[in-house]
């Protein structure tokens, strides 16, 4: 019997078995719920499957972050129904509106995920939190209502691609240009149904926001789940949170149904261009393409680090003539972090706006969607026609570098020649 | 269960996203006909007019990518699509739809051999299509616990059997 990766260590204990190989079925206990306002959603079914109380309220967290501050009656009232609901139920971690983040942030920065723990989110993204060693992953609706009602989900077990990265990125180059190459390498789809695991010196030496940017966009490889061992990073990050530490990895002669090796020694950035995530090219490619707008934002690339590139850049300088650049934190937490350290003034005196932390722009949903006619550049994960905005808008991703040079020029610029 | 379906095809390509079947812009609701009104509406803006009940959809690679939205496979559903056929399906995507009780079937090289608006007929129990040709082409079986949740109506109904529960008022 070869060993286990991470992500069949987990699902062993969390199905209390032993040894659980990849396509097995099993039924796993969560460890941890999240939502945010797919909760309104998953009421429906929730009421109509009639346990009435949710298994454990100690065991769910749940945040508001798509529409913060609501944009219209009806989705304020939306945020009422969720209100209400955590209140009648005994979920004392909501973080309302005021307290609130991106929920993959709020989840990852408050420690409420911690290696090995069975993650699961009501959202696409809790890929992000696999970060910490956890096996995270993303659902919709009606799971998320039996998970509520039963604490138990049906899941397979996937197998596990490995990703080694080794080599020192040029200047100004990081995690959210090492995964764009990944996805324009493997696709949008190269990884459906995958666990995937990245290891290798590059990763090693990433903090944990940049390994969070890795594990955010396996999302748009099509992984279940994507995890990095938990190590002295990782311990530092959540100490805070006072839990004891317990280290998971894979297994020296773990089964890995593939691996894919990056020498990343000398790259610079990568942009993904109109309308899919792994539509890659090197800067160098699109330099020059007119922007209308640049995006710092969402759970991909907005959290302290990246927002103090951004502040680096712009001191003493301008957001280029009729440019929009925004500027959206993912959390509460990180605003009053840059509020602190003067980022904020450095941003509004550049020209750039500065919102409350929220999911808006990313999802096009409000707070910054674009024109039909637009062309925007953004730090955030996905690019499909209409994501943003209008269906004819063009979206270009790239890495919190990229996007702040892009947006002192008005025009995508390689974040070196700044 | 149903498990034969008869209709007209809608053919799309590969990767459509979940943003492509219902906009973030229409998410502010429950309401299910919203979905269901403005779904390919980037694709195309009368596509839920033409639609009738009934209809199939086939389509490539990594179906339904992209967000959670489980408003996607509802759009569908409430249009009345009995089935959906691609060559793959991306993973949220396909377990909200088996929750609703919505087939989706795995059928590689489907995509190829139909044109929108010819008939095809899908035999879920033998994982058979009969192609406008009249020709058989197989596709994927699905696991026994997925069939388990389509055959119980879905995942809600499935439970409440299971926990002998009545829905809450
Ligand atoms: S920021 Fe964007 S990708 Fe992240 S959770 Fe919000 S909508 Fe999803």
């Amino acid at each position: 019997m070869p060993g286990q990766t991470i992500s069949e260590k987990i699902l062993s204990r969390a199905s209390h078995s032993t040894d659980v190989r990849p396509g097995q079925i099993v039924d796993v206990d969560v460890d941890l719920l999240y939502m945010h306002e797919m909760l309104a959603m998953a009421l429906l079914p929730f009421n109509e499957i009639g346990t009435m109380k949710v298994w454990d309220p100690d065991k769910i967290v749940v945040t508001l972050d798509h529409w913060v501050p609501p944009p219209t009656p009806e989705i304020a009232k939306m945020h009422q129904t969720i209100r209400d609901f955590c209140r009648k139920q005994g979920i004392r971690r909501f973080h309302d509106v005021g307290d609130h983040g991106i929920v993959h942030q709020l989840i990852a920065e408050r420690g409420y995920a911690q290696p090995g723990d069975l993650v699961i989110g009501s959202d696409s993204h809790t890929n992000m939190v696999g970060a910490v060693g956890a096996f995270a992953a993303g659902i919709g609706a009606t799971d998320t209502a039996a998970v509520m009602a039963t604490g138990r989900l049906w899941l397979r077990v996937p197998e596990t691609i490995r990703v080694d990265i080794h080599g020192n990125l040029a200047d100004r180059t990081g995690a959210k240009d090492v995964i764009l190459k990944v996805i324009g390498t493997t696709g949008d789809d190269g990884a459906r149904y995958a666990a995937v695991e990245f290891t290798g010196s590059t990763v090693k030496s990433f903090p944990m926001n940049e390994r969070f940017v890795l594990c955010n966009m396996t999302t748009e490889m099509g992984a279940k789940v994507g995890l990095i061992e938990a190590d002295g990073v990782t311990k530092d990050y959540l100490a805070h949170a006072g839990v004891p530490f317990r280290p998971i990895q894979s297994d020296g002669d773990a089964a890995f149904s593939k691996t894919y090796t990056f020498n990343v020694d000398g790259m610079g950035p990568q942009v993904a261009c109109p309308s899919n995530p792994a539509n890659l090219k090197p800067v160098e490619d699109v330099e020059g393409t007119k922007i209308d707008v640049a995006f710092l934002g969402s759970c991909t690339n907005a959290r302290i680090e990246d927002l103090r590139i951004a502040a680096q850049l712009l001191k003493g300088e301008k957001v280029a003539p009729g440019v929009r650049f925004q500027i959206t934190p993912a959390s509460q937490i990180i605003y009053r972090q840059a509020l602190k350290e003067g980022l904020i003034e450095v941003f509004l005196d550049a020209g750039a706006t500065f919102t409350s932390s929220t999911c808006g722009p990313c999802f096009g949903g409000h707070l910054g969607t674009l024109a039909g006619d637009e062309v925007c550049i953004s730090s955030t994960n996905r690019n499909y026609s209409g994501r943003m905005g209008s269906p004819q808008a063009q979206v270009y991703l790239a890495s919190p570098w990229t996007v702040t040079a892009s947006a002192m020029h008005g025009e995508i610029t390689d974040p070196r020649k700044v | 269960m149903q498990t034969r379906f008869q209709g007209r095809v809608w053919t799309f390509g590969d990767d459509v996203s979940t943003d492509h079947i219902i906009s973030g812009k229409y998410l502010g609701t429950t309401d299910p006909k919203v979905f269901a009104d403005h779904a390919f509406e980037a694709i195309d803006p009368t596509w839920a007019k033409e639609v009738q009940s009934g209809d199939l959809i086939v389509a490539g690679a990594n179906f339904g990518c992209g967000s959670s939205r489980e408003q996607a496979p509802i759009a569908l559903k409430t249009l009345g699509i009995s089935a959906i056929l691609a060559n793959s399906f991306a993973r949220i995507f396909f377990r909200n739809a088996i929750n609703l009780g919505f087939p989706v079937i795995e059928c590689e090289g489907l995509r190829d051999r139909v044109k929108s608006g010819e008939t095809i007929e899908l035999d879920m129990a033998r994982g058979q299509v009969r192609l406008p040709s009249g020709d058989m082409m197989p596709c994927s079986a699905l696991p026994p616990n997925v069939l388990e949740i389509l055959e119980a109506g879905g995942l809600v109904p499935k439970l409440k059997k299971e926990l002998g529960t009545r829905a809450a008022r």
